[in-house]
Parts: structure tokens; sequence; C-alpha cells
């Protein structure tokens, strides 16, 4: 830290902004520290949003006019994408974004609370141990790998007249059993895709998310346990009446930060899921992002596009904030 | 009456009580009742179904690669190898754009992973000083970019000008914009800022008085006491610069791509029907993708039980804070 003199000082203190003037100076080193962080996030982060101002102007990939040079519409994408001739596509892709990542909500959020109340029981230690190791690991495999796995194991048979090319992957060959369609093309079925990628997601992020369960039930007291099977509770009674109230914190919270994330789903995954079936599997598949996406790659409309992916950041927002404040209020934690 | 009836009941409850406990001595289960045991037999079941099954589609990968082209055409491959052949191993090992793929995300990853450490250290540690003029804005700033985001297309023309950028100014290798452009995440710095948040006052006290300044307190003090944290934000970058996919396949040249982006290449390639006419290898082309799958995975698969202890750790301190 640099000492500046008591001549210094006194001039410097001589009113508030001198005297942050000073602070400043002194703490020069902390700043300088900040300056290569800021310069990211200012150059990637704020600046893509500094140039969303494209959904209200007209920025097409055709007119060759770059972003800030387009003549501004005001609310017109944003007409067009709620009442207007783009809202027949636009509300299909906002359902399909909400109710994939409501159904994640649903399927996803019980099940590794089940996963760490039955991993708990398993006294075995390095049994146990091994299991959860096995459980959180396709979670560090990439999107990439999963949904080439998912795609590969998923692929329909071939034939080519009377006899098979290819007998189909295995887990074709289970969903064809299932549903009696030998020939099933799962990731071709815009009915299938909602279940596949709730699927693969529960099977990727189970394990992982028990981990946080689990350190909440390990935080019960025994004694707890104890005084329940003196009263002559069953095991079923125990869950209801020591462990899950033992938890409700983690819960309500995890609860809480779920909801908030309502409206955010990865595109990487959905567009890997897709591949080029996407107007194929457009009724359940695609998402507000990835529909901007293809709209801009196909060089219909940039700023329809991006009118989307406001709407659906701004209410994301909202939500995220508003549970982030719930959760604040309710146990005095919070993510942020 | 009711009373006597309700102690004759109890009588009964306790000597079925026995009974059970005297039953359960006899299996093993010492004093346990019996929807205990049914509870804990259910979940050992459970839990190995589900471990396998989290471990199946890496295993039949690897099992498809080792087998031979009518075994796993024909559906007879389920769990183990078929028909053993390495070939589609060989030619994996020896293609080179594969390879050089391979070289591609070791480099993104080792250099992606020391300069979004370097930020978000520095950062980190910045933010963690509560009485630093600016403190709440520089926060906000941060968390802000957790809020909200750009959403597709402006990030993604906001890459390709930083591109040309970089290009203009002689950086002419792609891979340095992806280093430098992508990859930090404000959550991690949120983790290494409660880090070092939680280091006590003294010691800081203590090295100030001995003279030393910001940098050396961060680099002598803060970052050998935060080890733990600083591990787990590591691996959490190397993890996420190792599987990056979408904006490296969207920015760079087929030559510059990153593993997961030929591997998706490829998938795409052999999952078109018509790439099998006049295929007379004896494995499948799907036996190449999986063998392309396993080499992905083996570097994750090697390190992860050494590291996994450090993600659960990572779950735990991220959860909780003020």
């Amino acid at each position: 830290m640099i000492r500046a003199s008591e001549a210094q000082v006194e001039k410097l203190e001589r009113s508030y902004w001198r005297r942050k003037g000073l602070e400043i100076f002194t703490n020069w080193r902390l700043y300088a520290m900040l300056v290569p962080m800021l310069f990211f996030f200012i150059c990637w982060k704020y600046l893509p949003i500094a140039s969303m101002t494209m959904s209200f102007k007209f920025y097409m990939p055709v007119s060759g006019k770059q972003v800030y040079g387009s003549d501004w519409v005001g609310l017109y994408w944003f007409h067009a994408l709620m009442f207007g001739n783009l809202s027949s596509q636009f509300w299909v892709v906002f359902r399909n974004t909400f109710t994939l990542s409501f159904y994640g909500l649903v399927f996803g959020f019980p099940f590794p609370i089940i996963l760490a109340l039955l991993f708990s029981e398993i006294k075995c230690t390095p049994y146990r141990a091994v299991a959860q190791v096995l459980t959180y690991l396709p979670k560090f495999v990439s999107t990439v790998v999963i949904t080439s796995l998912t795609v590969l194991l998923l692929r329909a048979k071939v034939t080519d007249g009377d006899n098979t090319l290819f007998g189909g992957g295995p887990l074709a060959i289970l969903v064809g059993a299932m549903t009696g369609d030998p020939n099933v093309n799962v990731m071709m079925e815009p009915k299938y895709f909602r279940a596949v990628y709730q699927i693969t997601g529960i099977w990727e992020t189970a394990g992982y998310g028990s981990i946080v369960y689990f350190a909440a039930i390990l935080g019960i007291s025994p004694t707890n346990y104890e005084a329940a099977r003196i009263d002559g509770a069953t095991k079923m009674q125990q869950i209801r009446y020591v462990t899950l109230p033992g938890m409700t914190s983690t819960l309500t919270i995890m609860l809480i930060l779920e909801v908030g994330k309502l409206l955010t789903i990865g595109y990487e995954k959905v567009i890997l899921l897709q591949g080029n079936n996407y107007s194929v599997l457009f009724s359940t598949a695609e998402t507000v992002s990835t529909w901007a996406w293809h709209m801009m790659q196909n060089g219909v409309n940039n700023s329809a596009g991006a009118a989307a992916d406001m709407l659906n950041s701004v209410i994301s927002m909202l939500l995220v904030i508003g549970s982030n404040q719930i959760a604040r209020r309710v146990s005095n934690t919070s993510l942020y | 009456m009711a009373q006597n009836a309700e102690s004759i009941l109890n009588k009964s409850n306790a000597q079925v009580e026995d009974k059970k406990q005297f039953k359960a001595k006899r299996n093993g289960f010492k004093g346990m009742e019996i929807s205990e045991i049914i509870f804990k037999v259910f979940a050992y079941f459970f839990i190995t179904v589900f471990a396998l099954i989290c471990l199946y589609p890496f295993v039949y990968a690897i099992s498809g690669a080792l087998s031979g082209y009518s075994a796993l055409y024909s559906g007879a491959v389920v769990v183990f190898p078929v028909d053993l052949q390495i070939d589609a191993f060989k030619v994996v090992f020896t293609d080179n754009g594969f390879w050089s793929a391979y070289s591609n995300t070791i480099v993104l990853t080792l250099f992606g992973t020391l300069y979004s450490m370097i930020l978000s250290i520095l950062g980190g540690y910045a933010l963690s000083k509560k009485n630093l003029f600016g403190h709440k804005f520089f926060n906000f700033f941060l968390v802000f970019t957790m809020w909200f985001t750009a959403g597709m297309i402006p990030t993604y023309l906001n890459y390709i000008d930083t591109r040309t950028i970089f290009r203009e100014i002689g950086i002419t290798d792609d891979k340095w914009f992806v280093v430098v452009a992508m990859g930090i995440a404000a959550y991690n710095i949120i983790l290494l800022r409660n880090a070092f948040e939680a280091v006590p006052s003294e010691i800081d006290e203590a090295a100030r008085v001995d003279g030393a300044n910001e940098f050396q307190i961060m680099a002598k003090v803060y970052v050998p006491m935060s080890k733990a944290t600083i591990a787990t934000v590591a691996l959490f970058y190397g993890i996420s610069r190792w599987n990056g996919y979408f904006w490296a396949k969207q920015t760079l040249d087929v030559t510059d791509a990153p593993l997961q982006v030929y591997i998706r290449n490829r998938v795409d390639q052999f999952s078109d029907p018509s790439y099998m006419d006049g295929w007379h290898e004896v494995y499948a082309p799907d036996s190449l993708m999986y063998g392309m799958i396993v080499c992905a995975i083996i570097p994750i698969v090697l390190i992860y039980p050494f590291i996994q202890k450090y993600f659960a750790a990572g779950v735990n301190i991220g959860g909780v804070k003020e």
C-alpha cells in the first residue's frame, strides 16, 4: 500500500470525492486486478447486450447493413412475434421452451432427492462411493458425446427392400419393442423429443444433483432417527417426519432457484439433438433461441430472432431475480 | 373396555415387534423394522440399477468400437463385444484429422483454463474486498451477466466481429480468439470471491504490517489458503473448455476445430445411410464413431477418480451465500 504524507492527506480529504480519489489512488492495485475481468465482460457480454438494439431495428442479413446503421422500427418485431405474421411460430417455440424447462423441473427436481435418500440408506461406504462416482460421471462428459451416443443408440433400423442393412441401435430396438413399431425412428418423431430430452437430462444430471441433498441428509443428527424408531416409526414415517423436515432449507432454496431457471434452456443440447431435423421436429423441439439461430442461419431474419430471444431473456431474468429474492426471504441464503 | 382393548392391542403389537426383531436378527439385519429392511433392499437394488444405467452407454461405446460389422449391425451386441476386431481403433489412431482436432482441444483447454483462471482469480480477489470503492457496482456488473444474456444472434455477430479484429491486428490463429473471448463464467468468479472472503482478516493484516503489497498478499496468502476452491474452479473451467462445442463450431475453421466439433461432424456424416454404400470393412462405420467417442472421454475418465471429490466440494461451496 502506498502511504500518502500528512499534507497530502489533509489536502485530499477536503471533500468526499477527493477522499474517494485518495482511496482509489491507494488501492490502484486492486482496480488494476479488476481491469482484465471488466474488459472481458464489457467486450464479450455487454457489447452483445448493446447490439440487442437490433430487435428494434430493421436488420436483415440480405440488406448488407451493419446493426448500427440499420433503420429503427420501434416495436414492430415484438408486435409481429406476439400478434402478427410470426405469432403462429413464435408461440409454438415459446411454449416448447416453457414445456421443456417445466418438465425438466417436474421430473428432474424430485429424482436427485430420491437418489440422495437411497444413497443415504447404503451404509457400505465403498459400495456407495463407487455408485456415486458412476452416477456423477455423465455430468462431466461433453454434450456432444452425450447427444452422439443418444443419436447412435437410437439409430433407426435401415432396410433395403427385404434385407436389413442395420438392425437398429439397442435403445431403438427397446423403444421399438415398447411401442410395437420396430422401424421407429425416435430422433425424427416430434412426439418423442421431449421424452428423449428429459430422460437424457435426468441421466446426465441426477447423480451430480444428488450431492447437495446427500450432504443435507448427512447433516441430520442420527439421534433424531433413534428417537423416531423408539416411537415405532416405519421407514416411510422416518423419511416423512425426520429426513424431509431436516432438509427443508436445502429443498426450499433448490426449488426456488430451479423455478428461477425456467425458460433458460441450454441451446447446445437442443441443437445437437435436433441435428438437421429441426424443421421436422419443429412442433416440440424448437425453442426460442434455436429458432432465432435457425432463422439467422437460413438468412431469413435477424431482428425477429433477436427480439424473440430478448423477450425470453427478459422474462427469465425476472424469474431469476424474483426467485432469488424469495430464497433470500425464506432462508436467508441466496445464490447471488 | 376401550382401555382394555388398547392394552391388548399394545401387547400383541409388542409381541409382533419381538418376533420381528428375532427374525431380523436371524437374517443379519440387526434390530430393524420390516419396512426398513424393504427400504434398504430397494435402495441397494435401485442404486445399483441406476449406476449401471449411467455406465451402460459408455460400456456399449467400447463394445461397439470393438465389435465386428455384422454383429453390430444385426443387434447382437448388447453389453460385451462380439466378433472382436481392433481395426476400427487402428483407423481412429491413424486418423490425422482426429488427432489434429485432439491437439487443438488440448491447446484450447490448457491455455483457455490458464487465461480464465488468471482473470477470475484477479477479479475475484478484488471483488472480495468489501470496502473497495465501487464494490457493489462491480458485483452487480458481474452478476447481471448471469441474469441476462444477449441471445444467440448478438453473441454470434459479436464473436465474428471480434474474430475479424483479431485477424486484423495480426493474430491469424483463430484458436487464440476462442481462448481470449470465451469461457469466463461469472459463477466461477463468485465461487472464488466467496473463498477469498472466508480468509480470516487477521492474516491479511499481518501480511500488510509486514509490508506486503496487494499482489503479494493475494499470491502468497489468499491463493494458498483457497487451494480447494481454486482447484474446483480450475476443473470447472478445464472441463468446460474440453467439452466446448457450439461457439467453437461457429467461429473456427475445420482445421482449427476442437475434438467435439470433429466428432459431431463425423457423426453427422455417418448418420447418412448412403455412407454405407460400398462399405467393405470388417468394422461398421458406427464402430469408428464409438472409437472416437471412447478416445475423447478417456482423459476425463482417467483423471475423474482423482477430481470428483473437488466437484462434490464445488457444489457445496456454491450453494450458500450471505
